[in-house]
């Protein structure tokens, strides 16, 4: 019983409940930063660590919080997570290359929909391991679709993967062009339509009337 | 000229939803109907006007290193830029809470067409972005800071009203199954973002 409902609160955010296509949370914060596939991934990281570990905090501190008060107490929570996921990934950013313009999008973490929704759905409520599944769950719910999104960018707009080039060099002597509209920022919306599109299709339980 | 040139681009050319995607999550929930995303245009305007130069200052004379040098000169080492999101988002909530109190006290009628939406601003991503692009831009005054504030939260303004127009029309379309509601709402949001695009070749 306990085990199918903790394999559910993992699943479930994965594909039915997916945080981006399903429900619509935590858009803001994550398309500018799927132009290429590393820094998506560190996206996806980063808010999969918040989300648990934000969640893990709030469930902890559940029977404290006075209910007036919660969404200063939760956003104090989040905002400390960020600063030390930014802190660590700081201190990362000469090693590894990481783009210093990620900078504001892991700050916007904190207004990430998804972190403030799973702790008003679910930590608030609930014992603190399932919250803790369950905010990494979503988070890696939304990373996925974040390197999907990323992977087709950075493979039809730069012809790259990890910025190795994918593309033979013979397919751009033949006359293929990388196609610089992938790269802007209107791309990333229509792509995630079609994502949505597909989703949907394969399960018509989430489409709309 | 400085000062508008800062406020055409940050309305068209840096457009919080179209080139950065800051407050998708609201701009896509509350975009149903023009009446309503007019009522939250104009809050997230009033919003970001007020608590952008308020952080500006924060930040150039508490947080940025060197900034405390004006207290004692001995502090010109402290560096509490770590402390910007935190002291941020304080700001904003604090702000917003201020808002939703006056508002409800002096202007009844306002209150009663924006209600909901003023506590959602809280979480909007748009103005706490502006607060971080301002922090990243290193703007030399107070002044050029709130013609930022009031140029982005007239493009996301602008931007909403459109989108909540258009959906409002499209009501009558007939979309694909698996594209009604929020699928067909991001291909139009693309489709308006590369409109948009025109902008960015100009420079002013």
């Amino acid at each position: 019983m306990a085990n199918s409902n903790l394999k559910e609160t993992i699943l479930n955010p994965i594909f039915k409940g997916n945080p981006i296509t399903v429900l619509v949370l935590g858009i803001c914060s994550s398309l500018a930063v799927t132009v290429e596939l590393k820094g998506a991934l560190v996206m996806a990281l980063s808010v999969t660590i918040v989300t648990g570990l934000s969640s893990l905090v709030c469930s902890l501190l559940r029977k404290t919080i006075p209910n007036r008060v919660r969404i200063i107490v939760q956003l104090v929570v989040v905002a400390l997570m960020v600063i030390l996921v930014d802190q660590v990934l700081k201190a990362f950013e000469a090693t590894y290359a990481i783009d210093k313009s990620l900078s504001v999008y892991i700050g916007l973490i904190i207004t990430n929909c998804i972190v403030m929704g799973r702790i008003e759905a679910f930590a608030l409520g609930n014992k603190p391991v399932p919250s803790l599944l369950d905010g990494l769950a979503n988070g890696a719910g939304y990373g996925m679709i974040l390197i999907i999104v990323a992977f087709f960018r950075e493979l039809l707009g730069s012809g790259t993967i990890f910025g190795f080039s994918v593309v033979p060099d013979a397919a751009y002597a033949a006359g293929y062009m990388n196609n610089g509209l992938v790269i802007l920022p209107p791309f990333a919306l229509i792509l995630l339509g079609l994502i949505i599109w597909i989703h949907r299709s394969i399960d018509k339980d989430l489409q709309e009337k | 000229m400085e000062y508008i040139s800062l406020f055409v681009k940050s309305i068209f050319v840096d457009n919080m939803i179209f080139a950065y995607f800051l407050g998708m999550c609201s701009y896509l929930a509350v975009s149903k109907n023009v009446k309503t995303a007019n009522g939250l245009g104009l809050a997230v305007i009033f919003v970001l006007l007020c608590t952008l130069p308020l952080n500006y200052l924060l930040y150039t004379y508490v947080l940025k290193p060197g900034a405390l040098s004006w207290l004692r000169p001995e502090y010109a080492e402290v560096d509490l830029s770590f402390l910007a999101f935190i002291i941020f988002i304080a700001v904003i909530a604090a702000f917003t809470q201020l808002v939703e109190m006056i508002v409800e006290k002096f202007l009844p009628a306002l209150y009663s067409s924006l209600g909901i939406y003023l506590p959602l601003i809280a979480v909007n991503c748009a103005i706490l972005g502006g607060s971080l692009f301002m922090q990243q831009r290193d703007f030399v005054n107070v002044g050029e800071s709130a013609v930022y504030a009031l140029g982005s939260g007239i493009g996301w303004y602008l931007a909403i009203v459109a989108l909540a127009a258009i959906r409002e029309k499209m009501a009558y379309s007939n979309v694909p199954k698996g594209l009604k509601g929020i699928g067909i709402t991001f291909i139009t949001v693309g489709l308006m973002g590369m409109a948009f695009m025109i902008f960015m070749g100009i420079s002013l």
